[in-house]
């Protein structure tokens, strides 16, 4: 494959698609999926067929729309018009009123010019909803593998790193280290071996970023690794994607099998003398693997156990070779990186916190789903403009970022600019994407023992306090929430989680304390509420009603 | 190889660039708690009863895995890390069923011992009672998972020095076990050569010799540095041992 020959497969794929007058997108990931989306794709299918129309229409499954709690959703791509909870009927409707006569299908149609979608920006999420996921092509046409074409042929693998570098994109796993600066370290690291590692082991509760992304443009996370391979001289790629993805593992073998047909991975790409090839690793559902060093030693066959850092993955990592390993969402935005440039990127979001941020919205908010929204918008917005606000009746308590690392965000806070920084100020965390919207029917110390429970069963055991302290946790919150706590057990519940964030070995244990102390900074009259004094407490000041007599 | 100078708990010592906090710490007489770690086993960090203060970070260091850098200020013994260390051991009472007054290491424990140096008089977290198995299959040795504090030192020592890995672990978080073989019963285990390794190392009454009676079994570690030092510098050590 050279530069010109993807040019040309670009344009024939272009060519391909102007033959259709119409084409029909449908959501294609699991959220649709597994409310009645398949039915629908072979409803549209069976009706074009019977109406004579395939000459005339295309139909095409795409990546997540975004609307997920609509869902499925089905995008006509020549209007925008997109329809939501489509049955069969609504199906056979569109061919027949929206395709024959023009006329849509008015019940069913969304207002895309609700702040849902006007407030979005898209990079990540640039194809879901308009490409086909399953074939390369589209791919191409859309403008893939045209960063890996600039980067192998026109760059130097230390102006690639210097380029992502610039953009100031930091880790979307939710710690927020700088790519770049990872990047040029791999890239300086002494070895003959390296490796590049993707971590699709999406694991935060009410999380579906990386699932979105891989299922909608599994292309975009490949080219970005292949592009990190290039710049930190590294020749093979691990994609370590966990097995309650099936979907996700399904469209990304596919694709290494497509990219690799095309010479697009493998041996002597675009002609030169770089080579890359990526394997993909099965997790067998452990949260804690989505820990590096954990993850690593899994994919080397091994139990998935934390070990203590320093030496980090970019000196020490697969095998004792440097390791490049990053998250799925900022392998997807590293192409456009180098398509577009790194001030592009830059100018986009906050100084500090650049480009553009999914999330994934769940939990008490009317407008469920996926978006995409640039870095230091205010929360205010994602939740009553994008999300809709909390439903009828209740109002707003807090937002969780994070997952079981983060923490909660109170109603105060509602104007913070959403970005790496900011968070931490209130001891939350950017996490992965997760957000979790609460209103006024939520109990915090349920919420907090909820996560806390996620993390006794997820701690690896490895090491004492985040084995033994979250049952501890864990423990002192079923005690207060059921009304039997003291305030002892108040007391004793925040010197356990400064212990156990103090302690831990890795990152699972050091942040499983985070919904707790948070929930307690903001909403500790819940938790007061609910503890009694210890029993024989007599306040200072109380008279003695017998006094003591000998 | 470089010699660095660092400061640990106000007193300046040196050490080389490849060795442990825990180590250098050692050889200046400092004394630090440790559990997991065991010389001439690998080290993993795991009991963090060896975490130091760093200056300059408000993170914890494993001394055992943690290593030293030019002008580091390090100390090994303030408020916080008693107080820490105090409610590892604590935690570790609460996750097991231990009964040192009938135990064949009463006495000779090093949980026991490190309770006694944290100034531990009593748990304050609730005791989880959990409901553990004791495997007595093996024709020599006991494996008793109540008295079991996940501290893989019998692990390390099957694999790395035995080179029979017979010890593995099953589970995760509070449910973690040590298992042998594929969890099948010791006595069955095909790949045991019963040399007796993990029950030497073993720092509680978990793994022990059968027919000892309360208090009686003393644990020595010292045969390990003899091996290791006999295979890694070709020389055979006196240890102080006073038996054979």
């Amino acid at each position: 494959m050279t530069v010109e020959e993807l040019k040309e497969l670009a344009e024939k794929e272009l060519e391909r698609q102007h033959q259709y007058k119409h084409r029909i997108t449908y959501c294609s990931a699991a959220g649709c999926a597994s409310c009645g989306g398949n039915a629908v794709r072979d409803t549209l299918a069976k009706t074009i067929k019977a109406r004579n129309l395939e000459k005339d229409v295309e139909i095409a499954g795409t990546g997540c729309m975004g609307l997920c709690g609509e869902g499925p959703l089905v995008r006509i791509a020549e209007d925008g018009a997109l329809y939501q909870r489509v049955d069969a009927g609504i199906a056979e409707r569109i061919i027949d009123e929206h395709i024959l006569q023009g006329k849509p299908v008015a019940e069913n149609l969304v207002d895309t010019t609700n702040p849902f979608f006007s407030s979005q920006m898209k990079i990540v999420l640039e194809n879901c909803g308009t490409m086909d996921s399953e074939r390369i092509d589209d791919y191409i046409a859309s403008g893939g593998y045209e960063a890996l074409a600039k980067a192998v042929t026109e760059m130097q693998p230390a102006e690639v790193a210097e380029e992502v570098r610039r953009s100031g994109i930091r880790g979307r796993g939710g710690a927020g280290y700088p790519t770049g600066l990872k990047w040029g370290i791999v890239r300086k690291a002494q070895g003959e071996q390296k490796y590049v590692v993707c971590n699709a082991d999406e694991g935060d509760p009410g999380a579906f970023m990386d699932r979105s992304v891989l299922e909608g443009d599994p292309h975009r996370v490949l080219e970005g690794m292949a592009i990190g391979g290039y710049a930190v001289g590294a020749s093979v790629g691990f994609l370590y994607v966990r097995a309650e993805y099936p979907l996700a593992i399904e469209r990304l073998r596919l694709a290494i099998k497509q990219a690799e047909r095309l010479g697009l991975l493998g041996n002597r790409i675009f002609e030169s003398d770089f080579n890359f090839r990526i394997d993909i690793r099965i997790g067998a559902g452990a949260f804690v693997c989505g820990e590096e060093t954990a993850l690593i030693r899994s994919i080397e066959g091994k139990r998935g156990r934390p070990r203590p850092r320093p030496p980090y993955p970019a000196e020490k990592g697969l095998w004792g070779a440097p390791t490049l390993i990053n998250n799925v969402e900022t392998f997807a935005n590293i192409a456009p990186i180098i398509r577009r440039g790194s001030a592009w990127f830059a100018a986009i979001g906050t100084p500090k916190s650049t480009g553009t941020k999914v999330f994934a919205l769940a939990g008490k908010i009317r407008n469920t789903g996926l978006i995409e929204v640039p870095m230091g918008i205010p929360l205010r917005k994602i939740i009553f403009d994008i999300g809709g606000g909390t439903p009828e009746g209740t109002t707003f308590k807090a937002a969780q970022t994070g997952g079981p690392s983060g923490g909660c965000i109170p109603a105060e806070a509602l104007d913070l600019p959403v970005d790496y920084d900011s968070l931490a100020t209130v001891g939350s965390i950017m996490g992965s994407g997760g957000l979790i919207v609460m209103d006024s029917t939520s109990n915090m110390v349920d919420v907090a023992k909820y996560f806390m429970e996620f993390c006794v069963d997820e701690s690896c055991g490895k090491c004492v306090p985040c084995r033994v302290g979250t049952v501890h946790i864990h423990g002192l919150l079923e005690k207060i929430s059921l009304g039997n706590g003291t305030t002892d057990d108040l007391a004793l519940l925040e010197e356990l989680c400064q212990m156990v964030k103090d302690t831990s070995l890795c990152g699972l244990g050091q942040s499983a304390p985070n919904p707790v102390l948070s929930t307690l900074r903001f909403f500790r009259n819940e938790y007061t509420e609910l503890v009694r004094a210890p029993e024989g407490f007599v306040p200072a000041g109380t008279p003695n009603e017998q006094p003591l007599t000998r | 190889m470089a010699i660095l100078t660092l400061t640990i708990n106000g007193e300046q010592v040196s050490g080389k660039d490849d060795e442990s906090l825990l180590s250098i710490a050692q050889q200046h007489g400092i004394k630090i708690p440790t559990l997991c770690h065991l010389e001439g086993l690998s080290d993993v960090g795991a009991c963090r009863l060896c975490l130091v203060e760093v200056e300059g970070s408000p993170k914890l260091f494993p001394a055992c895995t943690t290593k030293p850098k030019e002008g580091m200020v390090v100390s090994t013994d303030t408020e916080r890390l008693r107080k820490y260390r105090r409610l590892i051991i604590e935690f570790l009472a609460s996750e097991g069923n231990h009964q040192c007054s009938v135990c064949v290491v009463n006495g000779h424990c090093e949980l026991q011992n490190q309770a006694y140096e944290t100034g531990l008089t009593h748990v304050t977290v609730p005791y989880l009672y959990p409901k553990k198995t004791l495997d007595a299959s093996h024709e020599h040795f006991i494996m008793d998972r109540n008295r079991c504090i996940l501290c893989t030192r019998c692990v390390r020592v099957c694999h790395e020095v035995e080179g029979a890995h017979t010890w593995d672990l099953s589970g995760r978080g509070i449910a973690c076990e040590i298992i042998s073989d594929l969890n099948q019963p010791w006595g069955t285990s095909e790949s045991c050569t019963s040399c007796g390794k993990c029950v030497l190392v073993c720092p509680t009454g978990a793994i022990i010799e059968k027919g000892e009676g309360v208090s009686e079994m003393e644990k020595k570690t010292d045969f390990l540095r003899y091996i290791v030092t006999a295979r890694q510098k070709r020389e055979w050590i006196n240890v102080d041992s006073d038996e054979e």
